[in-house]
């Protein structure tokens, strides 16, 4: 039951690998959007839980925030998505002149129960049956189009999500700790599957996650939030695909967590 | 071994018609009381025969539904209003739950002196006692629509009419169906008591006036058929449900 999907995507992986094959990423037509953060700050009653966030994002870059849970990554996150409005500040995505499109990836996979895969995947598109049955086979569930999403796995319900957000062609791709709930070996896989459609498509992509492995497998870029805070900005150069054995990475992974589990009150 | 699990169901009933035949041949039952199964069947037939059972099938038939289609119907509209917007909440909830804790029974003087005994006051008494289950369920299952759901639809671009109708709608159906199954069972309870009050035609008529002249196989085969017909429409709730909710693992 489980093999069948990890073939397909082991499939769908080789394939992409020898099309972008490292050392360098091809400099194909980018569609990411940049992302502009001015002084954002945002408080529930009493409590702040951004404080005049500023922050750059490049066009296509791949950025990971991490931070302990309450932290307010989420918060920052869902205020670039524009789903949290932000008490003080601005954010830009795009140059302003198009309308950059954004999606969001939530931690559930929050598929319509009442409608099939496909038809999940079209959401928010009227006539768009045809290119989510493309988005689904990137994702490697064609076969699963006419199922309802009770009968699927939480691993590829996850997928489905990713293909309904990817089906409209985004600028920018938030992702909202999606791989949280999933199996470990179910992670891996989707972590692979986001980075080789990234690399396609070449969309901004920010992870949020508080698995400090997983941001560093995935992002050129890593943010630790702490209080509302860009406590640090940790740029990742190491070749991909990553190898999680390998010693910089290792001593990155050290790095962040030792940073991350410093009592709150020794930070400068 | 399938035509035994189909069958089981059944097992119970037959006993208890056996049982029941056996104690009225016996002479342990006397036929004023309570006629044997034989004998009300035979009166089945009769009345089937004579016609006369179905054009009091067919009234009741009739009454039950346009009195479920007006209380369901105003039910669902005014669930799906209050459900959806804050202020017809504000303005009609208090109101419509005082009138709710009145028994709809409670109000047949009334309905007699503004209607007088003839259908409309039937059907008002069918409709408001439907109305409430409907009406209630209604708002509720808007009302616990997942706001997670909501959120991601409106992050695609759904907002206003598809957002009702591919989200809030169907996230309120199972909800809703359970208010229809309960008023469907209700619209039988209703329509015996509308009906023994004053008809010319209808089951609970037959009924009634088969007790005046002390026919108990007849008043026994209206029972039967209030039985029966509450199980056709438990049968029809079901099946919307089976249908419409056949994404749901519960209902398939």
């Amino acid at each position: 039951m489980l093999l069948a999907p990890i073939s397909i995507d082991s499939d769908l992986l080789a394939y992409s690998r020898q099309e972008f094959a490292p050392p360098e990423r091809k400099p194909v037509a980018r569609q990411g959007a940049s992302i502009v953060l001015q002084g954002l700050g945002k408080a529930y009653g009493a409590r702040r839980v951004l404080h005049g966030v500023d922050l750059n994002l490049k066009a296509g870059e791949f950025v990971a925030v991490v931070g302990r849970s309450g932290c307010g990554k989420s918060t920052l996150l869902r205020a670039i998505a524009g789903i949290e409005t932000a008490d003080e500040g601005n954010t830009r995505v795009g140059n302003g002149a198009a309308d950059a499109s954004l999606r969001i990836m939530f931690q559930e996979p929050r598929l319509l129960p009442w409608k099939s895969v496909l038809q999940n995947v079209a959401l928010g598109l009227p006539y768009g049956l045809g290119r989510a049955a493309a988005a689904l086979s990137t994702v490697g569930l064609a076969e699963r189009a006419d199922d309802w999403p009770a009968e699927l796995s939480g691993g590829q319900r996850q997928r489905v999500a990713l293909a309904r957000a990817l089906v409209h062609e985004p600028n920018v791709l938030l992702l909202d700790e999606p791989l949280g709930a999933l199996d470990a070996l179910t992670r891996i896989e989707m972590q692979q599957l986001i980075e080789s459609l990234w690399r396609q498509r070449g969309f901004t992509a920010v992870l949020v996650t508080h698995d400090v492995q997983e941001a560093l497998a995935l992002a050129d870029r890593v943010l630790l939030v702490e209080d509302g805070r860009i406590a640090l900005d940790l740029p990742v150069h190491l070749p991909r695909p990553r190898q999680r054995g390998d010693a910089a990475f290792a001593a990155l992974e050290q790095r962040l967590l030792e940073r991350l589990l410093q009592p709150a009150t020794s930070k400068g | 071994m399938d035509w035994r699990k189909a069958l089981a169901p059944w097992a119970l009933p037959i006993a208890l018609l056996l049982a029941w035949e056996l104690a009225a041949r016996i002479g342990w039952l006397s036929s004023r009381i309570l006629p044997e199964p034989v004998a009300v069947a035979q009166a089945f037939w009769t009345l089937a025969i004579s016609g006369e059972l179905w054009a009091h099938l067919k009234t009741s038939l009739w009454r039950a539904a346009s009195g479920f289609a007006i209380g369901a119907g105003a039910g669902l509209a005014l669930g799906l209003l209050t459900g959806t917007w804050r202020q017809a909440e504000t303005l009609l909830d208090t109101t419509l739950q005082m009138v709710r804790n009145i028994p709809a029974l409670a109000l047949i003087p009334l309905v007699i002196l503004w209607f007088g005994i003839d259908e409309t006051a039937k059907l008002f008494l069918l409709a408001v006692g439907v109305f409430f289950p409907v009406y209630l369920n209604t708002f509720h299952g808007i009302r616990s629509t997942d706001a997670g759901l909501v959120e991601m639809a409106r992050s695609y671009g759904l907002r206003g009419w598809p957002l009702y109708r591919e989200v809030i709608l169907p996230a309120a159906l199972p909800s809703i169906l359970v208010g229809v199954r309960f008023s469907l069972g209700l619209v039988w309870v209703l329509l015996i008591v509308a009906e023994t009050i004053s008809a010319q035609a209808g089951i609970g008529y037959m009924t009634m006036n088969a007790r005046e002249f002390l026919q108990t196989d007849v008043v026994l085969v209206g029972i039967m058929l209030y039985a029966v017909l509450g199980k056709l429409a438990d049968m029809l709730a079901r099946g919307l449900e089976k249908y419409y909710l056949r994404w749901n693992p519960a209902y398939r």
